[in-house]
């Protein structure tokens, strides 16, 4: 099992990675590992923020071993390397222990993270292992240049390792975890094809429900609102699957509960998301929506916000007015 | 030396331009005069990306670029306006205005405001959302500066530069859902005023500006008497709309006798004293070897930062006192007693580059028998400020000459506005004390002089080499100290500044002031040295005088041109006082 051989492995399996951000694994692996330096770090991403996401906790409550498998495996890969499982802090507490005995004498160290969403950006999540504010750094260098302390890091998420150990196994078949709630029978973490649609994995798992609805899907705050006529799509981002009674959703309450998240998750540091959300919390609560403000704001967070959070802030209003109509907003 | 960049052709609307590799598209553009907005970026600090004002589109290339953070490549096609990009910066400024409470009325940026320039072009709603900084506080840094925090857009500059000054004193705080920048509590600030320059914003100013820029005047029954420093002379004119770089001596004095100066005198002058003073006494350190090295005490931003946060180092600050101080008193003193003055009856007002000054006249120590030297403290900003308001404007007035005897400076005393000139001063003093003969023609000390936050020179002091260090920036000076902790013999003598190429660049200057504006003032001010007749401290005739008759005995000397520092004990919740919630 060498270097080459385990990159190849992973370019040819398509493993794209599963934080949100989809980018192929085994390119980033070999970025990483041609970089020149001294020491190289690898990250684990355990810090699984946004409402409805949930299926990290699940793999590190049943598989822990191949997550810790999927860490060591990067460890041989990238040489002088040594690695950090960044735990949020429940997490932490619950599968700390359980990790700390996997990991036996393997240069792997957990981290607890800090209660801030962001911290989740990979740079942001860098700047808070460093002891820093949690806020994202400028790109380029990208991690697998100049990550932590300076180094080429490797950051992948949970279900990226747990997959890597399934890929150098011989047992990857194409699938990953969707988390599946909201006003569903069945809620729960199933494991299913990467190609399935949303319409596929709600009927297999046995929620799809009699009622009218619309389903939220990718991130569960920053994922896509869709209707049921439209669920012919897999799930992108982070799995995520919300499902919604559309008679019994207060629209004001959902988006409430999105500003909310995003006042308190994001950094504040650029204009955009500091001051385009704090001023769409406004509307949203004081329940008086100008369309034109409304869209002013989330086109400055999509086009001009520092990264990727307050950038994807602007996908669940936009869907919601495209795909429900104004009028529940108005 | 340092290896070459390559060059890298691209457009910038249509326009074809060379920079760097590792440039980014904003530094391309400002160096080729095409406009983009940036409000947080400046030339001294890092790169944030914070307001998202910069952006710009690419050819070939889906949606926005902040400029100020993208690289250039060869061949990159970049478009600086267009409906998207214009509406991006549209909104984000009206944002932005919603964060800051405008007092356009009392700020330092009222005739240049970025702000109300972009505001202007892009036609925005400035008052589109409700102002949410409405309660925030006030704060007064003591006599020297105040911050109003409800005029901050948090773009975190001045949090950024007193970092870089070494001290930490501005902070984030997170309240709630949003930051605010405040004081750090168990902290001193040092009154540096880096962070005023470094404000897009106006949300940090001196103490008393604008509003109490006539109190000297409104003194009935007084003489009133205004010395100007070095750097004013050079930097000034920008306020009128003069390019950067020129010199207005005279137009000053001119200006300062309009509006009811009695006598106009050159803190120059007193930085021939100073000069004198301090060779004399680092000769005399070199000959006892003791307390080396040396440290220059011109600027009491560095004295307060060494007294707060390096108390080990106070005794290696040279006791002379700072030229318009001891200006002051020799005005209150030997030249009352010349006029038969009561000097109770005289107020002195010095036109500094500075903030930290204003703290500086309060130092009881520096008091001659219960007598302040300087009465009164205004910036450069503040007195542009005052001439505007009295009609005065210095493009069109015609130049005075300044008063006999403490109006004529020398090109040393000049030089003491950019950082390096205190040292090549004192240098070209020392050289004539010690007698070094072979190279008493040679007043140039090119090596100390530039805008380099450290340089050092090795000098012959007839055989015995000397070393000496030039630092400007606090942050730099820290590092320096740390060094000299660890080998004590590093060097003899060290200039310290705390602001970016020294006076010039000071935190009472006019706003905007960045590298390219610093190096052009400092130019100028070399430029009078070299035209000047008299170049050497010394050899001004009043300074001859002044030790002929005045400085009798060592006694007077040190009453009027020497002092004490002490190391300061970080009190908590002394200086920061929050003034008010509004």
């Amino acid at each position: 099992m060498n270097a080459k051989w385990v990159i190849d492995k992973i370019k040819k399996s398509g493993l794209k990675g599963r934080g949100g951000a989809e980018f192929p694994t085994g390119l980033k692996w070999e970025m990483v590992k041609k970089a020149k330096a001294k020491k190289k770090y690898i990250v684990c991403n355990a810090s699984e923020g946004e409402p409805g996401v949930f299926k990290d906790g699940f793999i590190l409550e049943n598989y822990p071993e191949v997550v810790v498998q999927g860490i060591k495996i990067a460890l041989k890969t990238i040489k002088n390397s040594s690695a950090f499982i960044y735990l949020r802090e429940d997490y932490y507490k619950k599968f700390g222990e359980k990790l700390r005995t996997l990991i036996k004498k393997e240069p792997i160290y957990l981290f607890k993270k800090p209660p801030f969403y962001l911290a989740g950006e990979e740079t942001a999540l860098l700047e808070v292992i460093e002891g820093r504010r949690p806020e994202p750094r400028i790109k380029p260098p990208f991690p697998v240049e100049k990550g932590l302390w300076g180094c080429p890091t490797l950051i992948n998420n949970v279900e990226t390792f747990y997959y890597v150990a399934k890929i150098i196994q011989g047992e990857y078949r194409k699938t990953r975890f969707y988390s599946i709630s909201g006003d569903v029978k069945n809620k729960g973490v199933y494991e299913m094809p990467i190609n399935y649609s949303i319409l596929r994995i709600l009927k297999e798992t046995n929620n799809f429900p009699e009622f009218d609805f619309f389903v939220q899907a990718g991130g569960g705050i920053t994922g896509e609102i869709i209707t049921p006529d439209k669920l012919k799509k897999r799930v992108k981002g982070q799995g995520a699957i919300i499902v919604f009674n559309r008679s019994k959703t207060d629209i004001f309450l959902l988006m409430e509960n999105w500003v909310d998240f995003l006042l308190r998750e994001n950094c504040d540091k650029c204009t955009p998301c500091r001051e385009g959300v704090f001023r769409l919390a406004e509307m949203v609560k004081q329940r008086k929506i100008d369309l034109k403000t409304l869209n002013d704001l989330l086109f400055v967070l999509k086009q001009t916000s520092f990264c990727g959070l307050g950038k994807g802030a602007a996908l669940p209003f936009f869907s919601l007015i495209k795909n429900l109509g104004v009028k529940e907003i108005k | 030396m340092k290896p070459k960049r390559k060059t890298i052709e691209l457009f910038i609307d249509g326009k074809k331009v060379k920079g760097f590799e590792n440039q980014t598209i904003l530094e391309v553009a400002l160096k080729n005069n095409i406009e983009i907005p940036a409000l947080c970026y400046h030339s001294d600090l890092k790169i944030k990306g914070n307001c998202r004002l910069c952006v710009v589109e690419i050819k070939g290339r889906k949606g926005l670029f902040p400029a100020c953070s993208t690289l250039i490549e060869p061949k990159m096609e970049v478009i600086t306006d267009s409906k998207l990009i214009r509406k991006a910066r549209r909104i984000n400024l009206e944002l932005i205005f919603a964060q800051h409470c405008e007092e356009c009325n009392d700020c330092i940026w009222s005739f240049n405001c970025q702000l109300l320039k972009l505001a202007k072009k892009y036609r925005l709603n400035i008052s589109r959302f409700p102002d949410r900084k409405k309660e925030y506080p006030v704060y007064q840094f003591g006599p020297s500066l105040i911050f109003d925090s409800s005029k901050c857009v948090d773009c975190r500059n001045c949090v950024e530069v007193c970092e870089k000054q070494g001290v930490g004193f501005l902070k984030i705080k997170q309240k709630g859902h949003l930051f605010q920048i405040v004081p750090d509590e168990t902290k001193e600030c040092v009154y540096c005023g880096q962070c005023i320059v470094h404000c897009p914003v106006g949300a940090f100013e001196a103490v008393g500006e604008f509003e109490d820029v006539e109190k000297p005047l409104s003194q009935k029954d007084k003489i009133v008497i205004f010395q100007f420093a070095p750097s004013i002379r050079t930097s000034i004119g920008e306020e009128f709309g003069l390019p950067y770089g020129t010199v207005v001596t005279g137009k000053l004095i001119a200006g300062l006798k309009k509006i009811g100066a009695d006598k106009v005198f050159d803190v120059s002058v007193g930085a021939d004293f100073t000069t004198f003073e301090e060779a004399k006494e680092f000769i005399k350190r070199l000959k006892q070897n003791k307390h080396l090295p040396m440290f220059t005490s011109c600027c009491p931003s560095w004295v307060r930062f060494v007294e707060v946060y390096a108390p080990d180092f106070v005794p290696f600050l040279t006791s002379v006192r700072s030229p318009h101080i001891i200006l002051g008193g020799l005005i209150k003193t030997f030249w009352a007693e010349k006029q038969g003055l009561d000097p109770k009856k005289i107020v002195v007002v010095s036109i500094m580059p500075c903030v930290a000054k204003k703290y500086e006249i309060q130092r009881k120590e520096l008091f001659l028998n219960g007598l302040k030297p300087v009465d009164y403290v205004l910036t450069t900003r503040e007195l542009a400020y005052l001439f505007l308001k009295k009609g005065i404007n210095l493009k069109k007035i015609k130049p005075e000459k300044p008063d006999d005897p403490l109006g004529l400076p020398t090109g040393a005393g000049v030089i003491y506005g950019a950082s390096g000139g205190v040292m090549e001063s004192a240098l070209r003093t020392a050289f004539y004390f010690l007698k070094v003969k072979q190279k008493l023609e040679r007043i140039e000390f090119k090596k100390v002089r530039g805008m380099q936050g450290m340089k050092q020179a090795v000098i012959d002091f007839n055989g015995k080499k000397i070393k000496v260090a030039v630092v400007n920036g606090l942050g730099n000076a820290k590092e320096l100290l740390e060094k000299i902790r660890n080998k004590p013999d590093l060097y003899d003598y060290v200039e310290v500044m705390a602001c970016f190429g020294g006076c010039i660049g000071g935190g009472g200057q006019p706003v905007p002031t960045d590298k390219f504006i610093r190096e052009k003032r400092a130019k100028a001010l070399y430029r009078i040295d070299k035209g000047k007749k008299i170049r050497l401290a010394h050899k001004n005739p009043i300074v001859l005088e002044v030790y002929k008759k005045f400085f009798k005995d060592k006694q007077k000397v040190h009453f009027i041109a020497h002092t004490k520092y002490f190391p300061l004990k970080k009190k908590k919740n002394e200086q920061s006082e929050r003034v008010s919630s509004k």
